[in-house]
């Protein structure tokens, strides 16, 4: 039921992830952060099976470290580690017990200077997006994200459209989800901004 | 032969494992490497071996390794052999950060990398790491520089400032002579690349140093310029002592 919403603008891209932690019909806490930094320029949130997303990402987030330490500080582009997170969950999928975890990865190519945004499920499908969202977010915020988004759009605009979405989500959705963490991945690294 | 040297996992009649023994000498062999420890910082600087004239300088790998991001680790004689244990420590940094949320301590990593080093001492089929490594960094939980040795045994030792290496006892000896407690970060590496001075004779083109401070982004590669002011200023420093001395002995 968590929401994971991004959005990739000209200089940037938009991470939202829900702050509540959720367990059968209860709120655990307003404050769980679904995000992990797997390297400076490169962001993941996740949702699904509560326990399998924070180690599955967390286990990838070793190896992203692991990586950026054997290769003398060089990291991982946001297309190689959309490529590992993939190949990690389609194998993951053809165990005994496959993770349960969707992840957006939210990346600045520090080469090519471009953000990416990339939509990878549990089922190993992995795409690059201009905007994509996990789980109910979806329903409720694609339309609006198809009529509103633009490719030329800044980051004060990307983030005034994503606001437009959480206020349709907090308007329409039966949930409370008890509001958004926002972040920015950008040529600077990581940031967030949470009002 | 004696006989006691063929099988690694035995005793000769005396009490000395000579593979293990024949281990310290590949280290007594390997470039020198050396580690200080500051009031805030910890230096390591190891001597770098001039590139071959077709050789690419930029590939060529570096003696001091990170293992964490608050930790590195600088060798000791068999460059092979280092990246087998350098990765093996790496792993175990990320790996134990995965499960404990924690970095490791630096003790902590010395120990694992030193476990490592004793357990291909006593398994059959192995042969002992040709390498002493000098371990430096800090911990999370305060700001006090960390510097350990370990040695192809398995042995490992917490040091102020120590050598390995080639003419390490030189280096031993002079840095006993000059070490000073709570030294100033510049005092620090200065020490460091004056020590280091003493067995490389073709200067700061062939020194390589690593500076590391507590908290973030705390790792810095000195260049060989910033090293060429260092070992400028140490040679006029002798110069100026060597005229000092001239007068008192002509007259």
């Amino acid at each position: 039921m968590d929401i994971i919403l991004g959005i990739r603008v000209q200089e940037g891209t938009i991470i939202a992830a829900s702050k509540a932690a959720t367990r059968g019909i209860s709120i655990l806490k307003d404050t769980d952060d679904k995000t992990r930094i797997l390297n400076t320029h490169n962001l993941v949130a996740f949702t699904g099976e509560s326990g399998d997303t924070v180690h599955f990402t967390e286990y990838i987030q070793a190896n992203i470290q692991l990586h950026t330490m054997r290769e003398n500080d060089l990291e991982l582009s946001p297309s190689a580690v959309a490529s590992f997170v993939r190949n990690q969950l389609a194998t993951s999928l053809r165990s005994r017990k496959p993770y349960q975890v969707n992840v957006l990865l939210a990346g600045y190519d520090v080469k090519t200077n471009t953000p990416t945004l990339n939509w990878i499920d549990y089922l190993g499908t992995q795409t690059e997006l201009p905007y994509g969202a996990h789980g109910y977010a979806a329903f409720y915020c694609s339309s609006l994200l198809d009529r509103h988004y633009r490719t030329d759009m800044n980051i004060d605009e990307g983030l005034k459209l994503l606001d437009d979405c959480l206020e349709e989500l907090e308007r329409r959705m039966p949930i409370d989800f008890k509001g958004c963490y926002i972040k920015v991945v950008d040529k600077d690294g990581v940031r967030d901004i949470t009002k | 032969m004696s006989g006691y040297d063929s099988a690694l996992s035995i005793f000769s009649p005396d009490g000395y494992v000579f593979q293990v023994e024949y281990a310290s000498e590949a280290v007594k062999r390997g470039t020198c490497a050396v580690g200080v420890k500051g009031k805030e910082i910890v230096v390591l600087g190891c001597e770098k071996r001039t590139t071959l004239k077709l050789q690419d300088p930029r590939i060529t790998p570096s003696k001091i390794c990170k293992v964490d991001n608050h930790c590195l680790l600088a060798f000791a004689g068999l460059n092979a052999d280092a990246r087998i244990l350098v990765d093996k420590a790496r792993v175990e940094a990320q790996s134990h950060k995965l499960t404990l949320e924690d970095s490791v301590s630096i003790e902590y990593l010395t120990k694992y990398v030193a476990g490592v080093q004793q357990r291909y001492t006593q398994s059959g089929g192995v042969r002992p790491f040709g390498i002493a490594c000098l371990i430096a960094g800090f911990d999370s939980n305060d700001k006090v520089p960390k510097l350990y040795q370990t040695e192809p045994s398995g042995v490992f030792n917490a040091w102020k400032a120590n050598a390995i290496g080639r003419s390490s006892k030189t280096v031993r000896e002079f840095l006993e002579k000059h070490y000073e407690q709570d030294m100033s970060d510049e005092k620090t590496i200065k020490l460091t690349i004056k020590s280091l001075l003493e067995v490389v004779q073709t200067g700061a083109k062939n020194i390589e140093i690593s500076v590391m401070k507590a908290g973030d982004a705390n790792i810095s590669k000195l260049t060989v310029e910033e090293i060429k002011k260092y070992v400028d200023e140490i040679e006029a420093e002798d110069e100026a002592e060597a005229e000092k001395k001239k007068p008192k002995t002509r007259a």
